[in-house]
């Protein structure tokens, strides 16, 4: 812990997926830092290569993807292309993952004790009442009450929520320095949503876990993170500190994706809304990947646009953006 | 439900008909060619059997006992070769396999048309009428589909007895409730869609109904257990056959030449008991790998 | 539970009801049941002495109830053959089926389960391939062939393997059984594989389609994301979620292996319950057809409720289920 390299440093990772149809570039040259105590949000439709970029700092891309360049540096050490007996040491030890959707993410046949204990056994040479010791101690930390017993349930006798709970739980056993947050809130009802997120950040800031929280939705993003990548096909086209980003977005994705969002003080206005899909990421047109949407499009953009400091800390891959 | 309609995909330049496409598609797996080849040798040999064999094997002036058993290539004392050898009782091993083949697949074939139409009508009159009808249908259909075909076969030889008929009844019995089952299975869903509301509104009777709108369409599944079905049914008659409680000696398909040979085995004659059984064997497995591209040609969820 | 096993119990005493209604009249209408219960050979006035002794000559539905009241206390006639009770005579052949029987699910299992696994797991290889045409072979070639291809190649070519009998038994809790001695096993090998191997099909393409299934969902990733080895995913995690559809689907075909046990027996000579109703057949032994037909039918049924049962235990949703319900 005594290193001076940040927790993630993420360095033009592109993750390709070959298909017989042609090459996906799913995650096509991203840069990003995360440090000690950190949440960076990372924000897209679905379909912009966000879970991707999970599941490469993971090392859990499937055939027939590949994470094909880039350095993802753990530490200051690159664990991109790490054999996968190396990456498992650190998988749900020093980097743990939580999934989108906690119905699916609890094996059903298995309780939730055996689930716990094999986690923190893959890690530690620890007794099996030492490591139950450690499940129930979690479990009791991410709220969910009488966890002795709730150790010998499945799965299927826990809510949406508590769940989640549990999965965060998981994550948290071997007490990682990162974290990836795959949409952990979204399958899940609004207060419960907020109850998570606020213990989340709690959890994360005491133990000054590095956070990626990965989701689509704004509005999580807005009171959680610190920082803020805005990824669009593929690429990041804005970033930057979270307030500054909402409050004065450059991109004009960005700006749509927030016009998007139903607030109370616009209350009657009609929602604006993005034209078009997002585009498949099969053989992207050259040029700007945002360009058929954008209202500010023009025959700069044929070009594909590079990443540009617009403001200390405020990055943008867009010709025009809505600068003040 | 299915992907047909986004990937609407750009008109070919010619318009096949729907047979022509089939065609196509099942065309694609040579193993399935070469299959459907193989099955159509099979049944020419089988219709052709008086007309190709060497010899007629139940024409008892033709046999003669002293040429009994000889290996296969071994000449008769009338100057006769036997390319695949003679059985116990001097006939043609290759004369008296095209006759079985002849029984086995009539046999085949027969059960298998009568419990498709028995089970068409019972499964769609189950899927149109609904209700009581089809509550009342549908637990006997699982019931009997609950005891293993040969059970439920050999409960009906034991009651019966031997014969060409009473084995085909036996295999209609056995084979039915599949076809009703998977008659009423597609009916259904077909019945909910809306050419079948727009033939209710036109006041169509239910007999057009059914037979003119919805038996066409729930065709291909039916296609494709058919032909599962009928060589289930084969191996089903050889295996009742040769345990003797199926055929009688006097009409032997392949299922009894393989009994009847099974007796010499052990002394090492192997050719009245293997060269059947490879003829049995081919059948099957050529129409089970034409069914099984047939399924993959005929599933609408794998259509592209 | 208890709800669920009384519910389970009730239904299987009515079909078992209606299945012995089904058996007594196919014996008696389709049938003419002076000849399928009186022996051939009898005389005029032994017929007539055996048609009262029967109650024959009463209507159909009090005999029904007399058939009814013999089968409870276990008396479904005497064999002609034999001239013992039918019924002891299937219970005396039943051990040998049973292990028979056991065995061959037990090589489905043992070999299936591996091996659907490894082809679901890697599909694409060679080895997953041939796993999957042995067991397309499995299902097309007919049981009886293959115990013919089993014998000609183990007992004749090669000499290695006895193709007839049961072998040397010993009596195990007063039944005798083969699978205790080195020349019993050898007479057990040859029938066990050659009734295994459909199901053996069978379980390979559960095992795959399920591993194939299974490997996709999201708590196999999660596994892999919470650092645990491919061993461990593959012996727990999928192994787990596979075994609850194979063990039920095997279970109720536990039933068709002591059907099918017909036809191993017969080429095998293997003196079980499946080569005695072949014998009786056509020996026209007709009390045994009779209680072989209605034994087999008690069988299955008790088969299918001790299967939901335990497929209630293993899963624990559909325990839930019953629970809520």
């Amino acid at each position: 812990m005594t290193s001076n390299f940040p927790t993630l440093v993420v360095e033009d990772l592109r993750t390709y997926f070959y298909t017989k149809a042609g090459v996906v570039k799913a995650v096509d040259g991203i840069s990003f830092t995360v440090d000690r105590g950190e949440i960076l949000g990372l924000v897209g439709e679905s379909g912009s290569g966000k879970t991707v970029t999970g599941f490469s700092i993971m090392g859990l891309v499937d055939p027939p993807g590949r994470v094909a360049g880039g350095r993802i540096l753990f530490k200051g050490d690159d664990i991109a292309g790490l054999p996968d007996d190396a990456m498992r040491t650190l998988r749900g030890n020093r980097i743990a993952m939580i999934f989108q959707d906690p119905m699916m993410t609890l094996n059903p046949v298995l309780r939730i004790d055996t689930q716990m204990i094999e986690a923190i056994k893959a890690h530690n040479a620890v007794s099996n009442d030492e490591a139950r010791r450690r499940a129930r101690d979690i479990l009791g930390r991410v709220g969910i009450p009488s966890p002795d017993e709730r150790l010998k349930a499945y799965p299927h006798q826990f809510s949406g929520g508590m769940r989640q709970r549990v999965s965060i739980a998981i994550a948290l056993l071997n007490d990682p320095d990162l974290i990836v947050a795959d949409e952990p809130t979204t399958a899940l009802d609004v207060t419960i949503q907020g109850q998570i997120l606020y213990e989340v950040q709690k959890l994360c800031r005491e133990s000054r876990t590095a956070m990626i929280w990965i989701t689509h939705d704004l509005s999580v993003i807005a009171g959680l993170a610190d920082r803020i990548s805005v990824m669009y096909a593929g690429r990041i086209v804005e970033s930057g500190q979270v307030d500054e980003v909402l409050d004065r977005p450059l991109h004009p994705y960005t700006r749509g994706l927030i016009g998007s969002v139903p607030s109370e003080n616009r209350r009657g206005v009609p929602l604006a809304q993005i034209p078009g899909m997002t585009p498949s990421l099969l053989n992207l047109p050259p040029g700007c990947a945002f360009r058929a949407r954008c209202p500010r499009a023009d025959n700069a953009c044929l070009t594909p646009p590079e990443m540009t400091l617009a403001a200390p800390g405020r990055e943008v891959r867009c010709f025009h953006p809505h600068l003040a | 439900m299915t992907f047909a309609t986004d990937t609407a995909p750009a008109l070919p330049p010619k318009v096949e008909t729907p047979f022509q496409r089939f065609v196509a598609d099942f065309a694609e797996s040579p193993v399935a060619v070469a299959a459907l080849a193989t099955f159509a040798a099979v049944l020419f040999v089988a219709l052709a059997a008086p007309l190709i064999s060497p010899q007629n094997p139940y024409d008892l002036r033709q046999i003669d006992i002293m040429d009994s058993r000889l290996p296969p290539g071994g000449q008769s004392l009338a100057g006769m070769t036997f390319w695949l050898g003679t059985d116990g009782q001097g006939r043609d091993m290759l004369s008296a396999m095209f006759y079985g083949l002849r029984t086995s697949l009539f046999v085949g074939a027969m059960s298998g048309m009568f419990a498709l139409a028995i089970g068409m009508c019972v499964g769609l009159s189950a899927a149109y009428f609904g209700g009581r009808v089809d509550t009342i249908v549908m637990r006997i259909v699982d019931l009997q589909l609950s005891f293993p075909a040969i059970l439920v076969a050999l409960i009906l030889l034991a009651v019966l007895g031997k014969g060409v008929d009473k084995i085909i009844i036996a295999l209609i019995a056995v084979q039915w409730a599949y076809y009703a089952r998977t008659v009423r299975g597609s009916a259904l869903v077909e019945r909910r869609r809306e050419y079948i509301e727009a033939a209710t509104c036109l006041g169509l009777s239910h007999k057009r109904i059914v037979f003119r709108h919805l038996l066409p369409n729930v065709m291909p599944p039916l296609i494709v257990v058919g032909t599962v079905q009928i060589a289930h049914a084969i191996a089903l008659e050889a295996t009742l056959s040769f345990l003797g409680i199926g055929l009688p000696v006097t009409e032997p398909s392949l299922g009894l030449l393989i009994a009847n040979g099974f007796n010499y085995m052990l002394s090492g004659k192997y050719w009245i008991s293997i060269f059947p059984g490879i003829a049995l064997l081919i059948t099957i497995v050529s129409i089970n790998l034409v069914g099984d591209q047939l399924r993959d040609v005929l599933n609408p969820r794998l259509q592209k | 539970m208890t709800v669920f096993i009384t519910r389970r119990l009730l239904q299987s005493c009515l079909v078992i009801f209606v299945m012995s209604l089904i058996v007594f009249f196919g014996v008696n209408v389709i049938g003419n049941p002076i000849d399928i219960l009186i022996n051939p050979e009898a005389d005029q006035a032994e017929i007539e002495r055996a048609i009262k002794a029967l109650g024959l000559d009463r209507p159909i539905h009090e005999q029904y109830l007399v058939f009814i009241q013999r089968a409870f206390e276990g008396d479904l006639g005497r064999s002609f053959v034999f001239g013992e009770p039918a019924l002891k005579l299937i219970m005396q052949r039943m051990p040998a089926t049973l292990e028979l029987a056991l065995c061959a699910m037990l090589i489905s299992i043992v070999l299936g389960i591996p091996l659907g696994m490894w082809a679901g797991l890697k599909p694409e290889s060679a080895a997953g391939k041939s796993i999957m045409g042995f067991s397309i072979l499995g299902f097309s070639l007919p049981s009886f062939w293959v115990g013919i291809m089993l014998i000609m190649i183990f007992a004749v070519m090669l000499g290695v393997l006895p193709s007839t009998g049961r072998g040397q038994t010993v009596g195990l809790f007063g039944l005798q059984v083969s699978f205790l001695t080195w020349d019993g096993l050898a007479h057990l090998l040859l029938p066990a594989v050659n009734l295994a191997l459909f199901k053996l099909s069978l379980v390979i393409r559960l095992a795959r389609a399920g591993t194939r299934e299974v490997v996709l969902q999201d708590y196999v990733k999660f596994a892999r994301a919470k650092g645990l080895s491919p061993s461990r995913i593959v012996l727990v995690h999928v192994m787990k979620n596979i075994m609850i559809p194979v063990v039920t689907i095997l279970g109720l075909e536990l039933g068709s292996v002591i059907a099918f046990s017909v036809v191993t027996e017969t080429i095998f000579a293997w003196p079980g319950m499946g080569k005695l109703i072949i014998d009786s057949i056509n020996l026209l032994d007709r009390p045994v057809i009779v209680a072989y037909l209605l034994m087999t039918v008690f069988m299955f049924i008790t088969i299918n409720l001790v299967v939901d049962i335990l497929y209630s235990i293993l899963d624990p949703r559909v325990r839930l289920q019953d629970i809520k319900g």
